[in-house]
């Protein structure tokens, strides 16, 4: 048996999960960490990032697009609360994490000494579980059940705060492998009564989330919804879980959503949700959301059924498992030509061009014509968000990474850098002038690492959604929404590194889109767009399918 | 349609634990009436016992999300066989010669005399929760000084344990 600082065993344990690379930033706190992971180089590598909070945001990217855990390590006080928006954006999208700080020594602990900070007790809300470790013949066993929580069930961050003096004590270590996961068993009843709710309906419609991805149930669900003749719409943390050229896919739901959606989900008899939460972007009026229907919730997270919307009847487990359990059981009964009214609708109404001069559309378009089906394509939050979710068109599961519960401005960069390394590809990031002012710092580590990302800059002088809901709902009163910034993008690209361009009216749109992927380099594409361009269509907060505003 | 709920929960006994019950309580905006802790069989474990006045939902969430969280070994609602007690110790104001009337209303709740000053007595009783309210407002006209509720601690009838 090996004796190891308590330092080290955080290494092993980590390389023992099959960490490859972790996010960070180093400190007085987590120092000897950090010498650990410097020893170690040979086996994990080191992202040093410009902020705590782009190396959490980068963990949480990473684990997006590969499905595996992110890691993130930070040291104590201000490096532990920079991390808190990225576990807490982690934890609304249920992506696993696991976030490891350095603390004062135990003995200082409760001192109010220097960089500390109780951050066990602030993460505690926004994490599925969070240990302080004490004692270091604990911290083996901690990091290893850590990420047995982060990955099991619903998924999400956990967090490890460690003393300095933990991580220099030393102790006996034996290696260990991790175990598989194990899928929670479905109930045999659930599966009948759910199988005679599908056999009865007539218009069933299929609602994916984000736990369609984390289960990897896209080619299931493909079936699933082929057997039936069901249309397949999708939240927007289930984007890609479902292909959008598929015949059946009818789009987006929710506040942004399609319109064929919104018309067509009210006729439905049968509503089966697929691994999402019926959060308030999506059953926007609780009370009136699709009464006329039934409601099948499938679910791994017990909590979830009945949470925000009462179902008619649920099916507690992963979705793929889930849906494999269905699929022999299923004697469809489809009315004919339910799909294709649903199709033809969405036919008849697309979305429509949000830009006259430079429409924001025709970028994400061409961004997609020269892109792979695989490509990782992040944003941050706002307009830009809700047209690349809308007009993209999503192929394949973990390549659409966005903010989705809790709408993090700044999380595209991070993440995108993140997406990188568990790609080993380019990503595209599409951002605003708004989200991109708030982490732009980690332009520097994406040109550092050679991670490329093309960051297509929606350039409106504005806080353009919440501007929009100024326009709409506050009597263009645009109280700090006018940004009017001094920036030079072309300078402040190359003060970083980046290259720079331009795109301002619609015929150098394909040209400038084609120059950009083509390079290696990390490349800031300033697309000047309209203030007043908006997102439609739109349901209005709080408001029912049919108030939905196609056109102003 | 609001109505009391029992909740139990074998939880992990470290320290943290009441602070992320309390915590989800109060950030799920769960109303609850009564929360008491207590020492298990095993040292290992806590009880946690929380009573509500709430809506069937309200308290279908309420066990769910505390299931999730990894301290909480195993949690239930109580249904209607269970034993619930509450334990009151409360002080009130008497002289000497309102002594016979008090022992005579603490004979008919079961109730015990367990402290005595020249002003003042204490008054101890458990049962279920009603009986306590029905004697503090016997105990009102004398003059109640303080008054100390332990919170509604259950089990479940019959030979099973909740974790079985």
């Amino acid at each position: 048996m090996k004796k190891l600082k308590g330092c080290q065993i955080i290494v092993e344990c980590l390389i023992e999960q099959g960490v490859d690379c972790v996010f960070g930033y180093p400190g007085g706190q987590i120092i000897d960490t950090f010498d650990a992971l410097y020893l170690a180089s040979d086996r994990i590598k080191q992202v040093l990032t410009s902020h705590e909070q782009g190396a959490a945001h980068a963990a949480d990217g990473y684990a997006r697009a590969s499905g595996k855990p992110g890691v993130v390590i930070a040291t104590s006080g201000p490096g532990a609360t920079n991390l808190v928006t990225g576990i807490a954006n982690a934890y609304m999208d249920s992506v696993p994490m696991v976030a490891i700080t350095g603390n004062v020594p135990v003995p200082l602990l409760g001192r109010d000494s220097f960089q500390e900070v109780d951050i066990a007790g602030i993460t505690m809300p926004i994490t599925k579980h969070n240990y302080i470790v004490k004692d270091v013949t604990k911290l083996a066993d901690t990091v290893r059940e850590a990420f047995e929580i982060a990955m099991s069930g619903r998924r999400g961050p956990v967090l490890i705060d460690v003393p300095k003096d933990v991580q220099q004590a030393v102790c006996d270590f034996e290696p260990k492998t991790p175990e598989n996961h194990v899928l929670p068993p479905l109930k045999k009843n659930e599966i009948e009564n759910a199988a005679a709710m599908i056999n009865a309906s007539r218009r069933p419609y299929i609602m994916t989330g984000g736990g369609c991805i984390s289960s990897g149930a896209s080619e299931s669900i493909v079936r699933f919804a082929e057997k039936l003749g069901a249309p397949v719409c999708s939240s927007v943390m289930g984007l890609g879980s479902f292909p959008s050229s598929h015949p059946l896919f009818a789009g987006l739901v929710g506040m942004h959503g399609n319109a064929a959606v919104a018309k067509t989900l009210p006729e439905c008899d049968l509503l089966i949700t697929l691994g999402a939460r019926f959060s308030d972007r999506v059953a926007q009026d609780r009370k009136a959301f699709m009464k006329q229907a039934k409601i099948l919730h499938i679910d791994i997270d017990d909590a979830e059924i009945d949470k925000n919307i009462r179902s008619d009847a649920h099916l507690k487990g992963d979705v793929k498992t889930a849906l494999e359990a269905l699929l022999p059981l299923l004697a469809p009964t489809s009315e004919s030509g339910w799909a294709k009214k649903v199709s033809e609708l969405k036919a008849a109404h697309p979305f429509r061009p949000a830009g006259k001069k430079l429409d924001p559309r025709k970028i994400i378009e061409s961004v997609r014509r020269n892109s792979m089906p695989d490509t990782k394509i992040a944003t941050d939050v706002g307009q830009h968000q809700m047209w690349v979710a809308q007009s993209y068109g999503f192929e394949r599961p973990r390549t659409f990474l966005t903010s989705g519960g809790l709408g993090t401005m700044g999380f595209g960069l991070g993440a995108a850098i993140g997406a990188a390394f568990a790609s080993g590809s380019r990503p595209v990031l599409f951002t605003g002038d708004g989200s991109f002012h708030m982490n732009m710092n980690e332009l520097a580590t994406s040109v550092k690492y050679g991670a490329g990302v093309k960051i297509f800059l929606f350039n409106n002088n504005v806080l353009g959604m919440v501007r929009q809901w100024q326009t709409l709902f506050y009597g263009k009163r645009y109280s700090s929404t006018v940004l009017d910034l001094p920036t030079d993008y072309e300078a402040l690209a190359k003060a970083f590194g980046a290259k720079s361009m331009t795109i301002t009216k619609n015929d150098e749109i394909e040209s400038v889109v084609k120059e950009a992927l083509g390079t290696k380099d990390t490349v800031l594409i300033n697309c000047v767009i309209e203030s007043d361009d908006m997102v439609l269509p739109m349901i209005p907060p709080g408001k029912a399918m049919n108030d939905i505003i196609e056109e102003l | 349609m609001k109505n009391k709920h029992i909740i139990t929960a074998l939880v992990r006994n470290h320290s943290g634990v009441l602070t992320r019950i309390s915590g989800l309580f109060a950030r799920r905006c769960f109303n609850i009436d009564s929360l008491a802790v207590c020492a298990t069989e095993n040292p290992e474990l806590s009880r946690m016992t929380i009573v509500s006045d709430t809506n069937d939902g309200l308290a279908e969430q309420m066990v769910k999300q505390l299931d999730k969280l990894c301290d909480v070994i195993k949690v239930c609602e109580l249904g209607g066989g269970r034993v619930s007690r509450e334990l009151l110790l409360v002080k009130i104001r008497l002289t000497a010669a309102q002594r016979p009337e008090i022992e005579s209303t603490c004979n008919i709740y079961k109730a015990k005399l367990v402290d005595l000053s020249p002003e003042s007595v204490i008054v101890e009783l458990s049962g279920e929760p009603n009986k306590l309210d029905a004697l503090i407002n016997i105990l009102k006209p004398y003059g109640i000084i303080e008054l100390a509720r332990t919170g509604v601690t259950a089990l479940e009838r019959g030979g099973k344990a909740i974790n079985e």
